[in-house]
């Protein structure tokens, strides 16, 4: 019997990376959708969960996925689906779920060039944007992008880890080539993976009101089968649970859920940072593109020229104030992604106006070469 | 003195249901309560422990259930219901998860995971409310409307042919199928009792009054002369109603101003989506055995 944790050096592709750190989590639900390019993350799963006791199903569409992991988390079970751009469309109505009544869980999304059907089996970061605006109303949510494999396993136990603490839907935002790329994945020891536990209801179930939050804005969560009589409803509720149909109602649940995570940003974002002190140009990128621009930025330091990058690990929060901090002694930022320009608009709202933002466009189906960043660089600093 | 003014107050299921959610949002002649007591009244019959009591609902009138229950409750997203029961029940076997919701969530905008979960015998009771129309917002047709009937939506009459709900859910895979009315309590208490005990995907369609959204436009009167009129029509002492056991669900189509055939449509015995589930662990210990005498030979070469 293979177990839940893998230990050992590996030859893994994304996917699989992305699924093994799942495990490696505790994962023991998966519920998905065949979907290209992120089947694989379904197969390495179908495998290896009735392994290690877990449950994988194959549901009818993205809609009731999403709905059924948020299902089994409620009953105590970590569980997480992985799709690509057109089912992730369909997530996004339970995600809001998710969200509202406080559900911790894990999507990865495996992102190929769209809209629509788009371009199944190519690469982009076009669902950027759908990431942190996708579901209706305004609502927290945190999201990941990894840069390769090993970034895949990684990154998912900490979207984990998040989604239990902060008691919130997690995303990690992969792409094609990253999900596909097979490397070197290393999974260390099950004893030395950090793992993070929901806040868990202990008191009397008597005197349980499930949206009553601690200090940091996070609610105790009492599961299903246990006596507590949990109340939950995707409609503005008070801290019992109850449906109160008011702007005020409204103004405190909404207003906790963003602070939940706003106020916590800090504790939530994660970047590399390479030669920023000194730079006069910083690139700005994520996902297989940051790692791209991590070789154009050494290329450029080799010409002598002081370029810097900040490749995010987290996207949503957004690093605002680092961001920001840093704009003011640089001369200009490139931000470039596979897309029309998203994550851009970000950077620009962010720096206002403290230093040039230029866009890097690279078209949904091409991957970014080092050479063509390092043009634009060399541009830039002149 | 005061205890026995208690007692005069107290109502017998006041226990399960959260009272501080009261009044309910329910018109006056609506059959949602009667079909909530009668789940009540099952589970007690059923003899389900008050915490493994898990009901899920959907959105619209029916959605409300959850509500109004003092047990685990969630009321998810509008036919999303039975999905979020399957991850529930997966993730704890040991849950008795139940469903109310309405024949416009589990059937129009759910009737998709309705089938699959039926196929998967997926252990859940789903209880459909069937009051023939979307009434929360203003008495729509939807898919059960039956033909002729008028609506806000369908004002020349509804010319779509209705689903006919047990030869849906038996042919879908269902272990158990059933039709009552909110005027037959007794028997859909003893029903849904029997389908909370059931092992596997159990389906019970309750026909409800809707005086607002259905029974206005079709002309029904007042609430009280609607549920006259709908005994009138399918009087069940009368003869009209045809009450039977394993009954042709093919026979089960609703047409307006008809009769219309209640009983159990099915009640059979299929392995579930968790038991399946166990039965590929030698399957897998074996493939495991050859994928590991696989990598021994090429270690050898």
């Amino acid at each position: 019997m293979r177990p839940r944790v893998l230990t050992g050096t590996h030859f893994m592709n994304g996917d699989f990376a992305a699924a093994e750190g799942g495990l490696a989590a505790g994962c023991k639900f998966f519920a998905g959708y065949p979907i290209t390019p992120a089947t694989e993350v379904a197969e390495r799963m179908a495998a290896r969960l009735p392994e290690v006791g877990g449950v994988y199903i194959q549901m009818e569409d993205e809609l009731g996925s999403m709905a059924a992991i948020l299902g089994a988390s409620c009953a105590g079970v970590r569980s997480m689906t992985a799709t690509s751009g057109p089912g992730f469309s369909l997530m996004q109505e339970n995600i809001g779920l998710g969200a509202v009544l406080e559900v911790p869980c894990v999507v990865v999304d495996v992102q190929r060039g769209g809209p629509s059907t788009g371009l199944p089996t190519l690469v982009s970061q076009q669902d950027m944007m759908q990431a942190k605006w996708g579901s209706h109303g305004d609502y927290p949510i945190v999201a990941y992008s990894p840069a390769s494999p090993q970034e895949c396993f990684d990154i998912t136990i900490q979207a984990f880890n998040t989604a239990e603490k902060y008691r919130t839907p997690v995303l990690v935002m992969s792409d094609e080539v990253v999900g596909h790329m097979t490397e070197r994945v290393t999974i260390p020891e099950e004893e030395t993976i950090k793992i993070v536990d929901r806040k868990h209801y202990d008191g009397d179930p008597a005197e349980h009101l499930p949206y009553r939050p601690d200090e940091d804005l996070i609610p105790p969560m009492a599961l299903a089968g246990e006596g507590c009589n949990v109340h939950m409803t995707g409609l503005i509720h008070d801290e019992s649970g109850r449906p109160l149909i008011n702007a005020e109602t409204e103004a405190i649940l909404v207003g906790r859920l963003l602070d939940k995570v706003g106020k916590h940003a800090k504790d939530i974002i994660k970047y590399e940072e390479i030669g920023t002190e000194d730079a006069v140009v910083i690139v700005i990128a994520y996902g297989i593109t940051g790692r791209i621009a991590n070789r154009a930025v050494e290329m450029a330091r080799k010409e002598g020229i002081k370029a810097g990058l900040i490749r995010l690990i987290t996207i949503w929060p957004f690093p605002v104030d680092d961001i920001r901090k840093l704009a003011e002694g640089v001369k200009t930022i490139l931000v470039p992604e596979i897309n029309f320009g998203q994550i851009v608009l970000e950077v620009e709202r962010v720096v206002g106006g403290r230093a040039a933002v230029e866009k890097v466009t690279y078209i949904p189906g091409t991957l970014p070469d080092p050479d063509s960043m390092l043009k634009r660089i060399r541009e830039a600093a002149k | 003195m005061s205890d026995s003014n208690q007692d005069t107050k107290a109502h017998p299921i006041d226990e399960y249901l959260r009272s501080e959610m009261l009044p309910h949002i329910w018109c006056p002649g609506c059959g949602i309560g009667i079909i909530l007591k009668a789940y009540i009244k099952a589970l007690e019959k059923a003899e389900i422990p008050l915490e493994k009591r898990i009901m899920v609902s959907g959105i619209g009138c029916s959605g409300r259930a959850a509500i109004y229950l003092n047990q685990d409750c969630y009321h998810s997203t509008h036919g999303r219901p039975i999905p979020f029961a399957t991850g529930l029940k997966l993730a704890n076997p040991d849950l008795n998860v139940s469903i109310i919701s309405g024949d416009g969530d589990l059937f129009a905008i759910g009737g998709n995971h309705f089938i699959h979960a039926a196929r998967r015998n997926i252990d859940i009771n789903v209880i459909c409310i069937n009051n023939f129309n979307y009434g929360m917002t203003g008495g729509q047709s939807g898919p059960t409307t039956p033909v002729d009937s008028k609506t806000v939506t369908t004002p020349y009459g509804n010319f779509e042919q209705p689903f006919n709900l047990p030869l849906l859910a038996s042919s879908s895979g269902a272990t158990y199928v059933a039709r009552w009315t909110t005027l037959d309590t007794r028997r859909l208490r003893d029903s849904m009792a029997v389908a909370l005990k059931k092992k596997g995907f159990t389906f019970i369609e309750v026909i409800s009054p809707c005086p607002t959204g259905y029974g206005r436009p079709n002309r029904r009167g007042e609430p009280i002369d609607e549920m006259k009129q709908y005994q009138e029509i399918w009087d069940l002492r009368e003869d009209n109603w045809i009450i039977q056991e394993g009954a042709d669900p093919r026979e089960a189509e609703i047409r307006l101003n008809e009769n219309i055939v209640v009983g159990v449509f099915a009640d059979i015995d299929r392995p579930t989506f968790t038991d399946l589930l166990q039965q590929i662990e030698p399957v897998r210990k074996r493939r495991l055995r050859e994928v590991v005498r696989e990598d021994e030979r090429k270690v050898r070469e």
